[in-house]
């Protein structure tokens, strides 16, 4: 088991005759993700990737075609916002968006037809998922997982990372590691995967990777405390982050009440977290919690 | 992005939000043709920096003739103004706004931002208006009405009329305010902005709603769509380091300490900063180089980080996924060669090559301080920093 995506997962990549969607698709079939269609506007009938991977017009012929229900998407940010709203029309059940700089008001619209027709997105602006060996749907770096009974959750890229190479370290798999994007409006908050993760039998503990800016974290704890059988560790970066200042991530930025790394240190340790001061503690901290089980 | 209030004023007059008249000056003769072209004898003169509590902070006043307008315009231009928005440094005024001076009646609040939590925009107004509306959402949040609006169905009628009751206006005024907070709304979907604020709101003497000031954020992700707004940008307004960064496609923000860091990945950025003062250290700076950190972005990066003279140390920090380590490895000993630097450099590489990178490295022949793990190379940044 694991959450969102499996070996069963039929794949089209949204993008897929641009450098970055090229580059990444090839990566991912090379992990075993099994990528069945891509889609390109007027580039239809044609076959990429060694002819491995046939393109078609619209993701509605996709799914017609070749039953693809999950989608990664790699086209410009003008687009982005319209591409997730196809797939989620075509009927794909599990969108992940990749592409960094979606402006806002296209996500709060974007977000409102996901909910409605019940789609799983991902992102935008983020690494995208990984359930280990079975299937990796994003640009992370797939060898750096171990299989295991951890699950990651992270607004940030390389700080996943960072995470994943330390769990390994302290002798931690993983089931799925999810980058969430580090966008204000997002498809799945961190409180969305905690659930899944509770429900998923394979996944014995949680790591959420947070950062100063909105609500999520606080959300996501408080929802723990209550709801969640299953231990949870948090880190929160930007503790040096000035106010006001929107660090790298369009949604990183300090803008009063309990949105500082501080505020959300103290709540996830108020909530029953484990709480890394540090984010060279985070393996060592999880191995601990999954000791006292 | 941010802009200047007399330029958010041109962007509320296009879009039919009634602000009294107004003309900027970047000049005293400018202001003097100015309140020639006004033709009123009471104006306002205000400074014009990306920064609230200008006020409070002296930079505006009111000028009653000719002669006043002539010698407040003297002293403001140039002038550094300092509010509890610009920091302990202040901001030079460049830029002056010389405005007809309004009959206020009643001042009030009203704004428009994305609420995140709910996933909707926040329309925001209240009847405590000219204060800083954070100290009203404290201590008397009954005195706010709010009302979110559907991304879908946009503003509706009925919502604007909840908050004109919410300002206790009647007759002419009440019918002026819906119609401003509609074509509010509109403005603030059509410019893609991500707040916009009028504080204050007035009510004047003679029943009209007016916009006395005006404040912007843009969302810079939506720029791209929106030419009016990003030929507002005034450079002069931001930090010239970051703005080089910027060109390079780098993300830097620069900080008051002395440990220079530059990773790839903003999470990880942040993650460093806070081990570098959990080690004991102070980060000098925020430094994004992007999920690429070839040989140029890392070369880039060090000319930005060593432009700040405070800099006594750097940590390179890059986790390589896709990006190989010994490509990033290769790049820095490049860099490091062709800047000859007289900073300690610490460099931890971790991910896709580690090993490799880690023996380019050390057989390069340049002084470079390999670490292994955040907590080592924190450790070490900081130490060099002090033996420097």
């Amino acid at each position: 088991m694991s959450i969102l995506i499996n070996k069963d997962s039929k794949v089209v990549v949204q993008g897929i005759t641009g450098s970055e969607g090229q580059f990444h698709a090839g990566q991912m079939l090379d992990y075993g993700t099994q990528i069945v269609a891509g889609v390109t506007p007027g580039k239809g009938g044609q076959a990429t990737l060694d002819d491995r991977v046939p393109v078609f017009n619209s993701v509605e012929d996709a799914v017609e075609q070749t039953g693809a229900d999950t989608s990664i998407i790699f086209v410009p940010p003008p687009f982005a916002a319209e591409a997730v709203i196809e797939a989620s029309f075509s009927g794909i059940s599990v969108v992940v968006c990749i592409t960094e700089g979606v402006p806002v008001h296209d996500m709060v619209k974007v977000k409102r037809v996901v909910n409605q027709n019940g789609t799983h997105l991902i992102g935008p602006n983020c690494p995208g998922i990984i359930t280990v060996d079975e299937c990796k749907l994003g640009i992370m770096p797939g060898f750096i997982c171990k299989k295991g009974s951890i699950g990651v959750i992270s607004k940030s890229g390389t700080l996943t990372y960072e995470a994943i190479d330390q769990l390994v370290n302290v002798g931690l798999g993983q089931t799925t590691a999810i980058g969430i994007g580090g966008d204000p409006i997002i498809g799945t908050t961190m409180k969305d995967c905690l659930k899944l993760f509770e429900e998923d039998p394979e996944t014995e503990g949680v790591v959420i990777i947070g950062e100063i800016g909105g609500q999520m974290e606080i959300e996501a704890a408080r929802w723990a405390k209550d709801t969640m059988s299953k231990p949870v560790i948090g880190f929160i970066a930007g503790q040096t982050a000035p106010p006001g200042r929107r660090m790298g991530h369009a949604g990183a930025i300090v803008s009063g009440g309990d949105d500082t790394a501080e505020a959300k240190m103290r709540i996830l340790g108020e909530c029953g977290l484990g709480v890394a001061e540090s984010v060279a503690d985070i393996g060592e901290l999880m191995q601990n919690a999954m000791k006292q089980i | 992005m941010k802009v200047h209030e007399y330029q958010g004023k041109e962007i509320f007059r296009k879009h039919g939000i009634i602000t009294p008249e107004g003309i900027p000056a970047f000049s005293v003769d400018e202001s003097l043709v100015a309140y020639d072209k006004l033709g009123s004898e009471t104006v306002v003169v205000k400074s014009q920096i990306h920064a609230g509590g200008r006020g409070k902070g002296g930079g505006v006043k009111l000028a009653h003739s000719r002669h006043e307008v002539e010698s407040l315009a003297k002293e403001m231009l140039g002038m550094t103004l300092i509010t509890h928005q610009t920091g302990p440094k202040g901001k030079e005024v460049q830029r002056l706004l010389i405005e007809s001076r309004a009959d206020i009646r009643l001042e009030f609040y009203a704004a428009i931002t994305l609420d995140r939590g709910k996933e909707m925009d926040v329309f925001m107004v209240s009847i405590e208006g000219g204060v800083e509306i954070e100290k009203v959402a404290a201590e008397t949040p009954e005195k706010i009405v709010k009302v979110w609006i559907d991304p879908l169905l946009g503003m509706k009628s009925y919502q604007a009329r909840k908050l004109a009751f919410g300002l206790n206006l009647t007759g002419n005024a009440f019918k002026e305010a819906i119609s401003i907070f509609l074509k509010m709304y509109a403005c603030y979907q059509s410019t893609d902005a991500s707040l916009m604020e009028i504080n204050p709101l007035i009510l004047t003497g003679d029943d009209h709603i007016l916009a006395l000031d005006s404040k912007f954020n843009f969302d810079g992700n939506a720029l791209f769509r929106q030419k009016e707004i990003s030929d507002m940008r005034d450079l002069s307004e931001e930090d010239p380091m970051e703005i080089e960064a910027g060109n390079y496609n780098l993300n830097y923000i620069k900080l008051d300490g002395n440990v220079g860091c530059m990773v790839n990945g903003a999470g990880l950025a942040m993650a460093t900063m806070d081990i570098i003062k959990l080690a004991g250290g102070e980060p000098a700076n925020f430094l994004d180089v992007g999920g690429t950190a070839s040989a140029e972005t890392v070369n880039n990066g060090f000319r930005i980080i060593l432009s700040d003279k405070h800099v006594k140390a750097v940590l390179i920090n890059i986790f390589g996924g896709i990006v190989r380590c010994d490509r990033v490895a290769n790049g820095v000993v490049q860099a490091v060669k062709e800047l000859g630097l007289d900073v300690p450099v610490v460099v931890r590489l971790e991910g896709t090559n580690a090993e490799e990178a880690q023996a380019i490295l050390r057989k390069s022949g340049v002084s470079i301080i390999p670490a292994v793990g955040m907590k080592d190379a924190a450790e070490k940044v900081v130490k060099a920093a002090l033996g420097a």
